[in-house]
């Protein structure tokens, strides 16, 4: 089983080459920085249908740090609920069927996203109206909590009230 | 169809125009619930363009809109909305139910059922990504106010492309870099894009060849950063230090090697003022060398405005509707060399 690890560090290995040497075997594994130092080219940024290859090939992509499936493991034959899409005909049209796909394939797509977006894994740009609301009421309900907890500490009864009321409704328009 | 001889995005105007031909700014969105265009059946399709064309659209942002349904335009419509920059020649080429909705002036574009259920795009003149930012970024909130688009906290606007998800945001600029090309530099600029994660690509977009020495740059990043942050990196760093270095490579030319600009330019205007035929390739290569003249001050009797005119109607489709659109093979180059002469004298 190929190594997870650089041979000269506890990085990730990008490169995996098995050389033939006098007749035996030898395994190399490189991290990008100890391959780019012995001379090794890698892409920075490979085209997003080689990327779904390999992906479907069972393999993760160059740097990918999740584990995946060996080929012809589930990964390979899962299918969307939704648009029963498998992740080979995503990999053959570049393309997802549908929302609920970034949902079944999530943990495949993880890596190829994070290549293809220089690392990052997570949204922080706007929200739509109804997800700003839930998270703006998230917020107020985590702020009155905390005031909650001070007007108890400070035995102010009657606002503690007020500020339990308040919670309560908070998580009554969430459901 | 009836078009405007010039799209307001192509008049020469705003500015830093003299490197910046155009900004453009395109959002990628989907419609929760249903499955994303590549996976869709007509009816769905139909039921995507009918929700759309029903949403709540606002009449300050999106005034005078026009709906093409792209499966009856004929395709030399097709072809002269694609040269016109309002949609992509992949949507252009679909024989599936989509439409494309846009404004009297060209500057507002909707493609629905492109490779995602909406692409909004705002075209400007010039450097102008702020306004084409602010213009789209209102049209999305409008709309979303009667559209649920695809979304997850994890991944934001979800996207059928991957690599588009997050805040599924393009920036670009149609960038003139005759000075980079001349000087030897324009490797250098795409090995740097590359490390900065940008995109460049040819005058009609992904897949297309870098005619005239015109080049869209664009943002890879659209995940992990907010639009803000994304738009004040690439439209107050990025663009600002590209159009700084084409003008240093300008003024190296002029400085080192203006005669050979001169007859450069002189030549190109002489030839488009005298030739009889002219291919688009040809058209374009020595319209761009009259441009470059024109942006140095070294051409007095040509405007921008004109030559911006020329690139867009010496297009094959502009010529046939220009010319003659019901016959079946005009003479294209007789007659683009004709138009240009006539323009140029």
């Amino acid at each position: 089983m190929p190594s997870d690890r650089c041979d000269h560090c506890d990085k990730a290995a990008v490169v995996h080459e098995l050389l033939i040497k006098n007749g035996g075997t030898i395994e190399i594994h490189l991290c990008e920085e100890h391959a780019a130092a012995q001379g090794y080219v890698l892409p920075t940024h490979p085209p997003v249908h080689q990327l779904l290859t390999k992906l479907a090939m069972g393999g993760s992509g160059a740097g990918a740090s999740t584990p995946t499936a060996k080929p012809g493991a589930k990964a390979k034959t899962r299918t969307c609920p939704n648009c029963h899409r498998t992740i080979v005909q995503i990999k053959e049209s570049g393309l997802l069927g549908c929302q609920q796909c970034y949902v079944t394939f999530e943990e495949s797509l993880q890596s190829l996203i994070e290549r293809s977006q220089a690392g990052a894994n997570f949204h922080l740009g706007r929200s739509p109206r109804g997800h700003r609301d839930a998270q703006a009421r998230h917020e107020l309900r985590s702020k009155l909590v905390r005031e909650l907890d001070e007007a108890v500490t400070a035995e102010q009864y009657e606002r503690a009230a007020k500020l339990r009321d308040r919670i309560h409704e908070l998580s009554a328009d969430d459901e | 169809m009836r078009l405007n001889d010039t799209s307001v995005w192509q008049d020469g105007s705003g500015p830093d125009s003299d490197v910046v031909v155009s900004s453009r700014v395109r959002l990628a969105r989907n419609l929760a619930g249903v499955p994303f265009v590549n996976a869709a059946s007509a009816a769905q399709r139909h039921e995507v363009i009918r929700m759309v064309q029903h949403a709540r659209w606002p009449g300050e942002v999106a005034p005078n809109l026009v709906w093409v349904n792209l499966q009856q335009a004929t395709p030399l419509d097709r072809t002269l909305l694609v040269e016109r920059h309002l949609i992509s020649k992949q949507f252009a080429d679909g024989d599936l139910p989509r439409s494309v909705a846009i404004t009297h002036d060209e500057s507002l574009s909707v493609m629905v059922n492109e490779e995602d259920h909406l692409r909004m795009q705002v075209l400007k003149s010039g450097m102008r990504l702020s306004e084409c930012f602010e213009r789209v970024e209102t049209l999305d909130v409008s709309l979303e106010r009667s559209l649920d688009f695809a979304f997850l906290p994890r991944w934001g606007y979800l996207t059928a492309c991957p690599t588009n998800v997050g805040c599924g945001i393009r920036f670009s600029v149609m960038l003139h870099l005759p000075g980079l090309k001349l000087t030897n530099e324009l490797e250098k600029v795409r090995r740097a894009a590359k490390d900065m994660h940008l995109a460049v690509r040819g005058f009609y977009g992904e897949g297309s060849e870098a005619i005239g020495d015109f080049f869209q740059v664009s943002n890879q990043i659209t995940l992990g950063r907010s639009e803000s942050d994304l738009f004040d990196h690439f439209a107050n760093c990025i663009v600002p230090n590209l159009v700084e270095y084409e003008r240093t490579a300008r003024a190296v030319l002029i400085n080192q090697s203006r005669m050979m600009v001169d007859d450069r330019v002189h030549r190109a205007l002489a030839t488009l003022r005298a030739a009889r035929l002219l291919s688009a390739d040809e058209a374009m290569k020595l319209l761009s060398r009259v441009r470059l003249g024109v942006c140095l001050g070294r051409l007095s009797d040509v405007d921008l405005a004109t030559v911006h005119r020329l690139f867009l109607q010496t297009q094959p489709a502009h010529l046939k509707v220009l010319t003659s659109p019901d016959e079946p093979d005009p003479e294209l180059r007789e007659t683009r060399a004709t138009l240009v002469r006539r323009s140029l004298s």
